[in-house]
C-alpha cells in the first residue's frame, strides 16, 4: 500500500495544472480516490464530513447485489441443464452460468465506464462513482442470451441519453439501468421477450428437450396457465427462468437486508412498493374475471422483476422522490402500477420496469406537492401579529 | 417609390434563406413544427414529400399574405392567414393524392395537419405581414428548407437504423444480419424521433455556442 501511495504521489504533479498529463486529471483522480480516501478538506464554513461518501455507498449497493448475482449465475446453469435434460452438479451449473454471465458484466462495465471517463475528461469534472452500481444492475436485469453488442449499445444509450445529457450522475431523471433495459425491450423485442430468451442456449436450440418450454412464470400466467405456475417455494428461492438477477426473492431479500442495515436503501420506498403491489393484487383478486387476475396477491411479489425492482431500482436515490412522504407515495404507486400493467396489459408482460420509469418522471412532481402541502400547513399555524 | 431598388439577391435576401438552415432553424432553434417531424420521419420518402409540401404551402402562402397584407383588417388577420394556408393545403393534398397516392396514404392526416404546423403561422405572422412579396417568398423557402433538412436528417437515421434501408433500398448487407445484427425497433417508434432530434440540437449547440441560452 505504501509503495502505491508513494508512486501516486510521485506521478501526481504530472496530472496537476500545468503538468504533462493535465488533460487526464480526472482519470488520475478517479483511480487515486478509488484506492485511497480522498484528502479533500472543506475550506469554507462549518461542515461535517461523513465518512460514508458516495464511493462507500456505491460499494454497499454492489455488495448487496452479490447474492442475487451469485444465485443468478447458478440458476442460469441450472435452467440450462434442466432444458437440455442433463444431470449437473452444483459447480457445473455455477460454472456454466459464470461463463455466460461474466461477458455481459464485463461489456457493461467497459462500455459504461469508458463513456463516463470520456465525458469526465472532456467536461473537466471528476469521474463519478455512480456507474459502479449501474454497471452491475444492467446485466442483472437482462436475459442471459442477449447478444453482447446489444448490451454495449444499451449501456451506451443509458449513459449518454439517460444520464450525461442531463449533466451526469445525480442529475438524471431516469434510472440508467432501467433506461438500458427499456431501450433493449423496445429496440430488440425478439431478444428481450418471449419464451426462448430466458434459458441459456435456447435461442440456438442447443439440445433442448421437447417438454421444456422455457416460459417464465409471468408468461404462463399471462397465457392463463395458472396451474403451470411453479410452486411458491420455487418462486421464492428462484428456481425459475427469468432475467439473470431477478429470479430469487430470497437473494434479493438478503440484499435488501444489507441495504436497510447500512441505511443506504430507503425502507419507506421498499415497503410502500410492496404494499402498493399487494393492494393492486388484492383489488384484482376481488374483481377477478380471468385466471391471471386470480393469482394470489402475495405471489405477484415473487414473480418477475417485482422484488428486484422494489429493492434495487425504485430505491435509486437520484431518480426517486426525496421527501419522506413523497417516498411513500412514489413507492406505493410503483407497486400499484406494476401489477396493474402486468395483469391488465398483455403487450407488456412485466410492468415493473415501466412502472418505475413512469414514477421516476413523476418523482419531482410528488416532491413539489409534498413540500407545498407542508408549507401551507405550517403557514396556517403562523399567528400574524396585528 | 423607393428610388434605389434592392437587387433580387442582396445579402439581406440571401440571409433570409440561409439563416433558417442553421442559426435560426425553425425546428432545432425555434422548436416549432415538432409534431410532424416526429410523425412522418420513419422513412425518408414520406419525409421528403412532406418537406416539399410544406415548402410549397409556406412559400405560396407567404407571398399571398404579403400581397394583401395592407388590406387585411388586423383583428381578423389570423383567420385570413388560416384561410390562405388551408386553401393551399387542400391543393397540395389533392395533388399528392393524384400523383403519389401511396405516399399520400402513408402521410395520411399529416398533410392536412400542415395547417396547424406552427412554422407556417409563425412565418406569416412574423414575416409576411410586414414585408414585401419577394423577401416573403425567400423567407418561406428558407424556413421550409430548414424544416426539410432536419426532417431528412432525422428520417435518414430512423430509416437506416430502424429498417436497414435508405430511400426504400436495402443498404445494410444481408451478411450483417447473419452475424446477428438486428434492426432497431425503437427507431421506428416516435420517441426515438424526439431523441434523434435532441441529439441534433445537442450537436448544433455544441458547435455554435451562441445558441445556448443564458440563464
Amino acid at each position: 500500500m505504501k509503495s502505491l501511495r508513494g508512486y501516486l504521489d510521485k506521478i501526481k504533479p504530472k496530472f496537476e495544472k500545468g503538468g504533462k498529463f493535465e488533460k487526464f486529471h480526472s482519470t488520475f483522480e478517479a483511480f487515486e480516490s478509488f484506492m485511497f480516501v480522498p484528502d479533500t478538506v472543506t475550506t469554507k464554513g462549518t461542515h461535517i464530513r461523513d465518512a460514508n461518501d458516495m464511493k462507500r455507498t456505491m460499494t454497499v449497493v454492489v455488495l448487496a447485489l452479490v447474492p442475487a448475482l451469485l444465485f443468478g449465475m447458478w440458476n442460469v446453469g441450472n435452467q440450462h441443464f434442466l432444458a437440455t435434460g442433463q444431470e449437473a452438479s452444483f459447480w457445473q451449473s455455477f460454472f456454466t452460468g459464470f461463463i455466460s454471465v461474466l461477458p455481459i458484466i464485463v461489456v457493461s462495465y467497459v462500455v459504461g465506464l469508458g463513456i463516463e471517463f470520456a465525458f469526465a475528461q472532456y467536461r473537466g469534472h471528476e469521474v463519478n462513482e455512480g456507474f459502479l452500481v449501474t454497471g452491475m444492475l444492467i446485466p442483472l436485469v437482462l436475459p442471459v442470451d442477449v447478444p453482447l453488442w446489444m448490451v454495449a449499445l444499451a449501456t451506451a444509450f443509458a449513459v449518454i441519453i439517460g444520464k450525461e445529457v442531463f449533466g451526469g450522475t445525480g442529475m438524471n431523471i431516469f434510472n440508467p439501468a432501467l433506461t438500458a433495459r427499456a431501450f433493449l425491450f423496445f429496440a430488440y423485442p425478439s431478444y428481450m421477450s418471449g419464451n426462448e430468451v430466458w434459458t441459456h442456449g435456447m435461442i440456438k436450440g442447443e439440445g433442448i428437450i421437447d417438454s421444456f418450454t422455457g416460459a417464465t412464470p409471468l408468461a404462463e400466467a399471462a397465457a392463463g396457465n395458472i396451474d403451470k405456475l411453479p410452486s411458491v417455494s420455487d418462486m421464492f428461492f428462484g428456481f425459475i427462468p427469468g432475467s439473470i438477477g431477478e429470479t430469487s426473492t430470497l437473494a434479493i431479500l438478503i440484499g435488501a437486508a444489507i441495504l436497510l442495515f447500512t441505511g443506504v436503501g430507503s425502507a419507506r420506498i421498499m415497503i410502500s412498493t410492496v404494499v402498493g403491489g399487494l393492494v393492486m393484487g388484492l383489488i384484482l383478486n376481488i374483481f377477478a374475471v380471468n385466471p391471471y387476475m386470480e393469482v394470489p396477491a402475495y405471489q405477484h411479489l415473487m414473480l418477475g422483476g417485482f422484488a428486484f425492482g422494489a429493492v434495487f431500482m425504485a430505491t435509486d436515490p437520484v431518480s426517486a422522490a426525496q421527501t419522506a412522504k413523497g417516498k411513500i407515495i412514489y413507492g406505493f404507486l410503483i407497486g400499484f402500477l406494476a401489477i396493474l400493467i402486468r395483469v391488465l396489459n398483455p403487450a407488456y408482460p412485466e410492468g415493473m420496469m415501466l412502472a418505475i420509469l413512469l414514477m421516476n418522471v413523476f418523482a419531482p412532481l410528488i416532491d413539489h406537492y409534498v413540500i407545498e402541502a407542508n408549507i401551507s400547513k405550517r403557514l396556517k399555524r403562523v399567528k400574524v401579529q396585528e | 417609390m423607393n428610388s434605389e431598388k434592392e437587387p433580387l439577391f442582396s445579402s439581406k435576401n440571401i440571409k433570409l434563406i440561409t439563416e433558417p438552415l442553421g442559426s435560426s432553424n425553425p425546428i432545432t432553434v425555434q422548436v416549432l413544427g415538432i409534431c410532424s417531424a416526429l410523425a412522418v420521419t420513419v422513412k425518408m420518402k414520406p419525409a421528403f414529400v412532406m418537406a416539399i409540401s410544406v415548402m410549397a404551402v409556406l412559400a405560396v402562402s407567404n407571398v399571398v399574405i404579403s400581397l394583401i397584407r395592407n388590406s387585411i383588417p388586423p383583428r381578423i388577420r389570423i383567420i385570413v392567414q388560416l384561410v390562405v394556408i388551408a386553401a393551399m393545403v387542400i391543393l397540395v393534398d389533392q395533388i399528392l393524392k393524384a400523383f403519389v397516392y401511396d405516399i399520400s396514404k402513408q402521410l395520411s392526416v399529416f398533410v392536412g395537419l400542415i395547417i396547424t404546423n406552427c412554422i407556417l403561422m409563425g412565418r406569416l405572422e412574423a414575416f409576411a405581414m410586414g414585408n414585401k412579396p419577394w423577401p416573403s417568398f425567400l423567407d418561406g423557402l428558407g424556413n421550409a428548407a430548414g424544416y426539410s433538412i432536419i426532417l431528412l436528417i432525422v428520417s435518414f437515421f430512423r430509416e437506416l437504423l430502424g429498417s436497414g434501408t435508405i430511400w426504400g433500398y436495402k443498404v445494410i448487407p444481408e451478411s450483417f444480419y447473419s452475424f446477428g445484427y438486428q434492426n432497431n425497433g425503437l427507431m421506428i417508434l416516435p420517441p426515438m424521433a424526439l431523441i434523434v432530434l435532441g441529439i441534433i440540437i445537442w450537436v448544433q449547440r455544441a458547435r455554435n455556442k451562441k445558441l445556448i441560452e443564458t440563464k
